[in-house]
């Protein structure tokens, strides 16, 4: 017996006065509007720095969003080292390239969860299921190098906390040379399959110049044409010392926004084998001890774009201010002018191809402009994504069949 | 142990809430019903609204935006239910505590019968928690 | 590439009241607060430079905010830092009105400091819940949680 499953994600509430995250008024099927609503993941983590020493920071800041997990640790050390002199110049070679491989396995499962999610949101439950299927070897290698799949406790100020074993580096490889066939079959099943690419080509598009007047960074700048890198333009670590490509599309579609993403998994792949390949041996941390008073700007490209610290140390073992910006704070508000304009059955994709947290996309509603009555929530939302990619479906084998 | 809450431990469905989490709990959960875990095969299903719910799957430290929306949630769910504190911060608001922006603990706004700890728990240690949870019900008198 | 800072500098001329290099990656100049929206406009539209964020303070001489801007080509951050004396009604030109991409970051540091931005489209809280207390401004250092 086969069952429709639509599995919900995210936290739902049927109730009409709830406060939503994405309020989207519409004229009929159109999407004239957007109002955005955030504020419930705030856990007032800038203050909270405040009130602990440089080295609790680190544990902190990793649990601002558990998909870049060490995103926000590594921006957060560099904007330390920075203020002691600059990272290349604090942190033991060894540590680098293991920085670089734990940021870059970082990258592959959030962009492989990514790519679950978007499947799951136009109705391809099997590009969800496989997609995960695949995230799990990486997520084993995490718990091989750091201990945990999630919140790896990596990075402190001057290095790293722990080593990798060069008895796990053949199994770290093959784990690697295992996911490369993955994700081809990613990419052909975007690439080949008429109604993915119908869902997706042309749908939410942001121009290069909106990309420009709304700061965005990451995957959704450079899916619009927008040539920005952090690894690049000011290289931390050891991207300098590698050889690897920033992936540039100019469509500014969700196509675009995917493929952005799926390629990058390939030069994820080859950063991790290339650093394990180089990596010298060595002491893994500096043992810094003191922080002199000072500010100092750290800054990585968390896979969803520029992540931003800032901290601001009067010499004692506390930062007085410490100013964190994800990347997604600039991205998703970029929604206003990504998402007006088009369908309601094209919402939700459109709002999760920017790669907010996860639970943003489903806190939506649709309300219509006249009577500015809500009349659907995200679940409904999904539906009506899952059920354009139906019809779409039907459509095209009519037409084979004719 | 009424027959209602026997009934309930046959085929869990379990909805899932976030009041200000950092989502590693959440995909955490989701990861349970992917290939690897599979806990459909248990019976266990994520549902779309709480109405239906048998469990609430709650993770997150309380965010003071999130606390009035928890109180009317669990309100909704039909009672038997049974309430999960997945993750560090469900359990205890880990170290987000003293912050300016979290509201009471979870477990002084709603009765929590299972904690499952961890930052973020494996999937098999929420599904070892679930199991716990079921077989506590089942043999109760 | 040392063209930036001269063009910088040289288009600025004396409204630069400190000029601090921390690293060669690492620019921070101090303004006074009136030349904040020229600036800014100077900078985003004229250099292209690219607006990452801006971080704000409370010090005992005011309130201190810092624009980041990014020229990625060289991988520099220019910090622009203005100080606000009036920490009773503190206030500075919004540069939303340029770039929209500045709108959320200006009412969170409204809504955590309570610096008014004159010309904001849309002042209203960003991350605090709606029955947040008045006047109760989080990264103010008298705070009590």
């Amino acid at each position: 017996m086969s069952h429709k499953v639509i599995v919900p994600i995210g936290p739902y509430h049927p109730l009409q006065e709830e406060p939503e995250f994405f309020q989207l008024y519409v004229e009929g099927e159109k999407v004239v509007d957007i109002d955005i609503i955030i504020g419930y993941g705030h856990r007032g983590i800038e203050k909270l720095s405040e009130g602990k020493h440089f080295d609790q920071v680190a544990f902190l800041v990793e649990r601002i969003c558990g998909i870049c997990s060490s995103s926000h640790p590594y921006a957060y050390v560099l904007a330390v080292e920075d203020l002691l002199g600059g990272e290349v110049n604090v942190v033991p070679e060894r540590a680098l390239y293991i920085r670089a491989i734990v940021d870059e396995l970082q990258r592959i499962h959030s962009h492989l969860l990514w790519l679950g999610l978007a499947g799951h949101f136009i109705g391809y439950n099997t590009v969800w299921m496989w997609a995960w299927k695949y995230r799990e070897p990486v997520l084993d290698m995490f718990e091989m190098i750091t201990g945990n799949r999630n919140n790896y406790a990596m990075f402190k100020v001057g290095g790293v906390r722990r080593d990798i074993k060069d008895e796990d580096i053949p199994i770290l490889k093959k784990t690697l040379d295992e996911l490369v066939p993955a994700v081809d079959m990613f990419r052909g099943a975007v690439m080949d399959d008429p109604v993915i690419k119908a869902r997706l080509k042309g749908i939410g598009i942001l121009t290069k110049e909106q990309a420009i007047d709304w700061c965005v960074v990451g995957p959704t700048a450079r899916a619009s044409g927008v040539n920005i890198d952090v690894r690049r333009d000011e290289p931390y670590g050891v991207f300098d010392r590698i050889d690897w490509n920033v992936i540039v599309e100019k469509d500014g579609d969700v196509f675009a926004k995917t493929m952005v993403r799926i390629l990058e998994l390939y030069e994820s792949v080859s950063i991790i084998r290339q650093c394990l390949d180089k990596m010298p041996k060595g002491e893994i941390d500096a043992d810094v001890k003191d922080i002199p008073p000072g500010e100092g700007i750290g800054r990585v490209e968390a896979p969803r774009g520029e992540c931003f610290h800032y901290i601001k140390s009067d010499g004692t073992n506390r930062p007085i201010r410490h100013k964190i910006r994800a990347p997604s704070f600039m991205n998703v508000a970029s929604n206003k002018v990504g998402a007006v304009g088009g369908t309601i059955s094209d919402a939700t994709i459109t709002l999760a191809a920017v790669d907010p947290c996860y639970c943003c996309t489903e806190r939506v509603a649709v309300i219509k402009k006249a009577n500015n009555k809500k009349i659907m929530n995200g679940w409904d939302l999904i539906r009506l994504s899952q059920e354009k990619t139906n019809k779409l479906k039907e459509g095209l084998s009519n037409a084979r069949d004719k | 142990m009424d027959l209602k809450t026997r009934a309930l431990t046959k085929s869990i469905w379990v909805f899932h809430v976030s009041v200000g989490s950092c989502n590693n709990c959440d995909i955490e959960i989701l990861d349970c019903l992917t290939p690897r875990f599979d806990v459909e095969r248990f019976g266990i299903q994520l549902v779309g609204s709480v109405r239906h719910a048998d469990a609430l799957l709650i993770t997150g430290a309380m965010n003071r935006k999130a606390v009035p929306r928890m109180k009317k949630i669990y309100a909704q769910a039909p009672k038997p239910c049974v309430v999960v504190a997945v993750g560090q911060c469900a359990l205890s608001q880990h170290m987000f505590r003293d912050s300016y922006n979290v509201g009471e603990p979870l477990d002084k706004i709603l009765p929590v019968d299972l904690y499952v700890p961890g930052c973020p728990p494996k999937p098999e240690a929420i599904i070892a928690g679930i199991v716990k949870l079921v077989n506590k019900i089942r043999n109760k008198k | 590439m040392d063209n930036m800072r001269d063009k910088i500098k040289e288009a600025l001329g004396n409204k630069i009241l400190e000029w601090q290099e921390n690293s060669s990656k690492r620019i921070y100049f101090t303004l006074d607060k009136k030349d904040i929206f020229e600036t800014v406009r100077f900078l985003f539209k004229d250099l292209g430079l690219r607006f990452s964020t801006a971080s704000s303070i409370d010090t005992e001489k005011g309130f201190e905010i810092l624009y980041h801007f990014s020229f990625d080509k060289a991988g520099e951050f220019y910090s622009v830092r203005v100080l606000i004396e009036d920490k009773k009604h503190p206030q500075i030109d919004s540069i939303t009105p340029i770039f929209p991409g500045a709108e959320w970051i200006e009412r969170e540091i409204w809504e955590m400091l309570g610096i008014n931005f004159i010309g904001h489209p849309n002042l209203k809280r960003l991350l605090l819940a709606e029955d947040w207390p008045e006047g109760d401004y989080p990264l103010r250092n008298k705070h009590e949680p």
